[in-house]
């Protein structure tokens, strides 16, 4: 009798350890991935830093800019908080979570700030690298959106950047032209673009020819379910049922702080 | 033994048996190993293109700099160098589980990495070169295609592990051994990602 109670209380104990252990490596797990904001529209306000009429104004624009251009994705994201990752970092991730622009071509794109860390940077899909090259990027965000947030001015900086980007998104590669004082100006946008364009036909020619297989620039399988796998029924509340196309993202674009 | 092969004649046991190997099978994921592989086969493709991506601006960006910068010949000369030995390595087709090919790989890109590291930081010593906006064009791309290759490099070593602790964890070991014996664990990166990176130049 004794034993028997003895080794129920074993089995019982073990079963406890076993299930601490269990839930503490779940945690472990989560804990490794950052906290990603809700995706409440095509502007997600975390931080506070906007005016009312500023996020009307940009839902209003990025939405036109997704019925004209058929089906891209541009989202504005003003962070409260990196989690201690570079931005670099964070922004990738968020745009696979949140699963931006359309599934198969990943035409989507993110314009990330975060004010507290003063770091900024536009984070561009897939399917956009080369219509939204990192120079082109990188411009932007010097010209367009650094000034304004020195000046303590988040609210005009956002505006004129997506203003931009989605300039340049329509086709318009000037809108990330140089500043107007160096003789390059001209010169400039149309070298890093075409560039970028024979880069991409190059690369796609090689995998295409060499894997013979479609999907290359989606992401392998797996990595959707970890990633973007809540692209299909995940919805914005507030955002007039916005939702990400489950696009994703590997690293293009350009970063820069104030 | 006998009484084994007496009781697998009933019909109910037979049928039971069946049902129970099939649905053991089910339950392990026959598929996971090439499915698997796969991915891990499309993260590398994905891995070898952003290399070739910064391989390929490199002869550019030599050519701004030496413009500018002339006599910053040694720096130059161990870029060009470096770049020529990285591109010229043959791969051989199973560089994913050779582990000598991959370590060869990923210290041929990380010589390259460093050596370009170094161009642009003695590049910070030229003013004109840094307000040449071609110059600050191929920074950019740069810039983009080392975070480009840092993503790269994550998806593919998220990628190996899946499938290694698929070919390594019962039960799915022992599904991988029947079907798939001639699968092999895979290699992944060990040099960490900061003696890769290009060092941020200020402005």
């Amino acid at each position: 009798m004794r034993l028997r109670v003895g080794t129920a209380d074993w089995r019982v104990r073990a079963l406890g350890i076993a299930l601490v252990l269990l839930l503490a490596i779940a945690g472990v797990a989560r804990a490794a991935e950052p906290n990603f904001p809700a995706l409440t529209g095509r502007v997600v306000d975390e931080a506070g830093a906007l005016s009312a009429t500023t996020k009307s104004g940009l839902a209003e624009m990025l939405a036109q800019h997704e019925r004209t251009s058929g089906g891209q994705q541009v989202v504005v994201v003003m962070l409260k908080s990196l989690q201690g990752l570079s931005i670099e970092d964070f922004g990738y991730q968020l745009g696979r979570h949140w699963g931006i622009g359309q599934k198969d071509k990943n035409t989507g794109a993110l314009l990330i700030v975060a004010p507290n860390e003063h770091k900024v940077r536009i984070e561009v899909g897939y399917g956009l690298e080369g219509t939204l090259t990192d120079a082109m990027s990188r411009s932007i965000i010097e010209r367009d959106i650094v000034p304004a947030f020195k000046r303590g001015d988040l609210n005009g900086g956002v505006l004129t950047g997506t203003a931009a980007i989605i300039r340049v998104l329509g086709g318009d590669a000037s809108a990330a032209a140089a500043p107007a004082a160096t003789p390059w100006r001209s010169a400039l946008p149309i070298a890093p673009f075409a560039i970028n364009i024979i880069f991409v036909g190059f690369f796609l020619f090689l995998l295409m020819r060499r894997h013979g297989r479609p999907g290359f620039w989606g992401f392998p399988g797996p990595f959707i379910g970890g990633f973007g796998g809540s692209s299909g029924g995940f919805s914005g509340g507030s955002g007039g049922g916005f939702s990400g196309g489950g696009g994703s993202f590997g690293g293009g674009g350009a970063s820069g702080s104030w | 033994m006998h009484f084994m092969k007496q009781w697998l004649r009933w019909p109910v046991p037979r049928i039971a048996a069946v049902l129970a190997v099939l649905g053991g099978l089910a339950a392990c994921d026959v598929n996971a190993v090439p499915r698997q592989d796969e991915a891990v086969k499309a993260a590398w493709s994905q891995v070898l293109n952003q290399y070739q991506r910064r391989s390929d601006l490199i002869p550019n960006l030599v050519e701004t700099v030496k413009g500018y910068a002339h006599q910053e010949q040694t720096v130059l000369t161990q870029v060009v160098e470096a770049r020529a030995k990285a591109t010229q390595m043959q791969l051989p087709a199973d560089i994913t589980s050779n582990p000598d090919a991959f370590r060869k790989f990923e210290q041929s890109q990380a010589a390259l990495g460093g050596a370009l590291g170094r161009l642009l930081a003695v590049s910070e010593k030229y003013p004109d070169l840094k307000s040449n906006q071609n110059f600050l064009a191929l920074q950019s791309q740069l810039e983009g295609t080392e975070n480009r290759i840092a993503v790269a490099r994550k998806d593919y070593i998220g990628t190996v592990q899946t499938y290694n602790t698929t070919l390594r964890t019962i039960p799915s070991r022992w599904v991988a051994a029947w079907l798939y014996p001639e699968a092999k664990v895979k290699e992944t990166f060990t040099i960490t990602e900061q003696a890769q990176q290009v060092p941020q130049v200020k402005f």
